[in-house]
């Protein structure tokens, strides 16, 4: 990231006055030009779904039918007044909460694992991100079948420690767990990756220092790695919030059968993405009120996008070495 | 690091969007025509039997080639995708199967489907039993979306292996005699448990379920949960009541393995030979034998179903108006509805023809199944296809209908009283329905 707010570059010598009308087109085009690539691209496939999707929203707009009154907020109203929605927001935020945070600590821990000087390290570090490049579905299959009521293993270990066997896609504490373990089995290793490159760009002579200063290596990780990783921290945050608010292959595959949108019979683990499906494709095809819930997704990721940038910078400019730099402008 | 907190925000912001939108959808993918042979694509769910008939076809039609999509699906999977490229415009098959559930919201929107009837089609009336004819048809009766394939039978499909195991009789004319009334299914099955042989008396309860309520609706009044009028009759039609008080003396009695219905478990219980009983619409003869696999060859049997009859399932085969063949693709559906490839179909995954010269033919009233221990599958099936009773299905019968079997899941897997799992059954059809 850089310093520089000004936005003209600092130009030492004086550009040659522009000839011809062509020359001056260019001095004042080109620029545009050159950035032009990605903000077409984020028109067509962002910002035009996006509106897209709005005015869907608005309408009583059934997949198949070909006229679709404009109906205002109605979707919103209704939406906001339908348990099952409110239902899969709980679901959602607190299949997020149990696996993020896990992952998030079990990161870190890694992280700082593989930072020391171990043998076959790179092997290590690879190692770690293997669950990641391994498909969502596979993960997803087999995890629900490890997870089975009847034939799964989980429940077959549990028999042989003599407990009960967990109904772990029709229990809902239960199947937020289950899911919870595969998000984390398949982004722990991605984020210690990412937290691992953070930490190896610490200047070592903090460390030196420290140490000369008596500083043992659980004090030296939380003065100043730590503190040292907050925005590293705080974008893996966010990744995960936005990760975990869409939440949709993992919970659907987990479960099969018939009308595995639902999240088990009684909706115990299906996340606010599921229920957009559910609404806007099988069974009720109800473009419109899917659009609905697709918005206020949206808005609920920038709410919680925006409270953990203020809680992790809370959390993290207490005590760190840079904490004069935190206090707000 | 410097830090500029509202750039910071900013920048989430756009991250937070663009990770939004990366999730975006993608379209299925298409052929490219060209002058060589045409190539059809042909979208089914589940088993419908059609590779030796595709074979011949293409024999004779040296131009066209067929490409079959969905083979083995479940219909929960098949029916949202068929309906997006329907609204997409491209992308479906250019002949598509529809199971009869969802016929009623298809039609509703007609304009998706060729006219079968601007095609020749009306000439083919009388190959087909007369209900099945009229599905197809829009509610004007100027339009054709679809020519029937199959219906669905109904009868108790068991295993003998487990039936010896528990003492209960074997052979296929005893059993159907243990089981006249559905009470009586529940005392053999009460008999079953007690004998302990580490399996259940039946797979799920809803799949039962949905067989009682269809066999109990046709007998009386022809309709479900919506009556002809296409009112939403779930609390007030007494077929629903009865199936599932009958249903809730089966969880009840312990009956019940509580494998969900086309769930990996289910398909595992099979192979695991873990229930002794499914109630069996013709068409499932061709899922049991691909779940349980070449082991249990000869260890199932087909008996009489409980009660009195009744017809689950069965399909049409529509061409969609995006296809780019029209005539070639109607042509194929014209091929596979025929009585000659209705048998056909039977002889591979056993289908029951919604053709009456295909039901009168000895190749189908003779046929056994060498899989069911050679069960005369022509007869049992067969007779009584033509006074099937169809039940008629409502706009939003398959959302409700999810609704419902879901109440009965719960019911089954503890989590609700019966008494509960009935209000939530009719509250939340009745939510489904005003969706």
């Amino acid at each position: 990231m850089t310093v520089q707010l000004d936005a003209r570059p600092p130009v030492a010598p004086a550009p040659p006055p522009p000839t011809g009308r062509f020359s001056r087109l260019d001095t004042r085009l080109s620029p545009y030009l050159y950035i032009a690539p990605f903000f077409l691209l984020f028109a067509v496939f962002g910002v035009y779904p996006l509106a897209y999707t709005f005015w869907v929203s608005l309408h009583d707009w059934d997949l198949l039918g070909t006229e679709h009154p404009f109906v205002g907020a109605e979707n919103y109203t209704r939406l906001l007044a339908d348990v099952d929605f409110w239902h899969a927001l709980v679901n959602t935020l607190g299949i997020f909460v149990i696996s993020t945070v896990p992952q998030l600590l079990a990161a870190l821990w890694l992280a700082n694992l593989l930072n020391r000087g171990l043998r076959a390290r790179t092997g290590w570090r690879m190692a770690i991100l293997v669950p990641n490049v391994t498909s969502t579905a596979a993960v997803a299959i087999v995890f629900g079948v490890i997870f089975g009521r009847e034939f799964g293993m989980i429940n077959w270990l549990l028999d042989l420690v003599g407990m009960d066997p967990i109904g772990w896609k029709s229990n809902r504490f239960a199947s937020w767990v289950a899911i919870s373990a595969m998000v984390d089995w398949r982004w722990t290793g991605y984020n210690a990756l990412i937290l691992l490159a953070a930490m190896q760009a610490i200047p070592r002579d903090l460390y030196e220092s420290a140490s000369i200063d008596g500083a043992n290596r659980t004090r030296q990780f939380w003065s100043i790695t730590v503190p040292l990783l907050k925005p590293t921290i705080i974008f893996c945050a966010i990744i995960a919030t936005i990760g975990g608010l869409q939440l949709f292959t993992e919970p659907r595959l987990f479960h099969s059968g018939t009308n595995p949108i639902r999240g088990g019979p009684m909706r115990e683990s299906q996340t606010l993405t599921m229920y957009m499906f559910e609404n806007a494709f099988a069974p009720h095809y109800n473009f419109g009120y899917g659009s609905a819930v697709a918005w206020l997704l949206f808005a609920l990721i920038a709410i919680v996008a925006a409270v953990n940038v203020l809680l992790l910078r809370r959390l993290g400019g207490r005590s760190g070495p840079d904490a004069r730099k935190e206090t707000p402008r | 690091m410097a830090v500029f907190p509202r750039r910071r925000l900013a920048a989430v912001a756009l991250a937070a969007t663009t990770a939004l939108l990366v999730t975006a959808g993608c379209g299925g993918g298409d052929e490219e025509g060209g002058d060589g042979p045409v190539t059809l694509t042909v979208d089914v769910f589940g088993q419908f039997g059609y590779e030796q008939l595709y074979q011949e076809y293409m024999a004779a039609n040296p131009d066209v080639k067929i490409v079959e999509r969905g083979t083995g699906t479940n219909l929960d999977e098949y029916s949202p995708k068929l309906t997006q490229w329907l609204a997409a415009g491209r992308g479906a098959g250019d002949v598509v199967a529809i199971e009869e559930g969802l016929l009623v919201e298809y039609k509703a929107n007609p304009g998706n489907f060729v006219n079968l009837l601007d095609h020749g089609a009306a000439d083919l009336k009388g190959n087909f039993l007369e209900w099945k004819w009229n599905a197809g048809l829009t509610a004007d009766g100027k339009q054709l979306i679809g020519l029937g394939t199959d219906v669905g039978g109904i009868a108790m499909c068991y295993r003998k292996d487990l039936f010896e195991k528990a003492g209960l009789p074997t052979e296929r004319d005893e059993v159907s005699k243990l089981w006249p009334t559905w009470p009586d299914y529940i005392a053999t099955g009460e008999k079953f448990v007690a004998a302990k042989t580490g399996a259940s008396f039946l797979d799920a309860a809803t799949n039962t379920f949905n067989t009682i309520l269809l066999q109990t609706a046709g007998n009386s009044g022809g309709y479900s949960y919506y009556d002809t009028s296409e009112k939403l009759v779930v609390d007030s039609n007494p077929a629903v009541r009865q199936a599932y008080d009958t249903t809730m003396d089966i969880i009840d009695s312990g009956l019940s393995g509580k494998y969900g219905s086309w769930s990996e478990e289910w398909v595992s219980a099979f192979k695991q030979s873990k229930f002794a009983t499914i109630a069996c619409p013709a068409w499932m003869t061709g899922v049991i034998e691909a779940n349980a696999g070449p082991a249990a060859q000869g260890k199932w049997d087909i008996a009489q179903v409980p009660g009195n009859g009744g017809n689950w399932g069965g399909s049409h085969l529509a061409v969609p108006k995006q296809s780019k063949h029209q005539a070639k693709a109607i042509e194929l559906a014209k091929f596979l509805t025929s009585a000659k490839g209705q048998i056909g179909a039977f002889k591979a995954k056993g289908p029951l023809p919604s053709s009456p010269q295909a039901l009168d033919d000895p190749a189908i009233t003779g046929a056994t199944n060498t899989y069911f221990s050679g069960a005369p599958v022509g007869s049992i099936f067969g007779t009584g296809a033509k006074s099937l009773k169809p039940v008629y299905m409502g706009p939003k019968n398959q959302a409700v209908r999810t609704e419902v079997e879901n109440a009965v899941r719960t019911v089954e897997l503890g989590q609700r009283s019966p008494a509960q799992g009935w209000t939530d059954a009719v509250t939340n059809a009745k939510k489904a329905a005003a969706k």
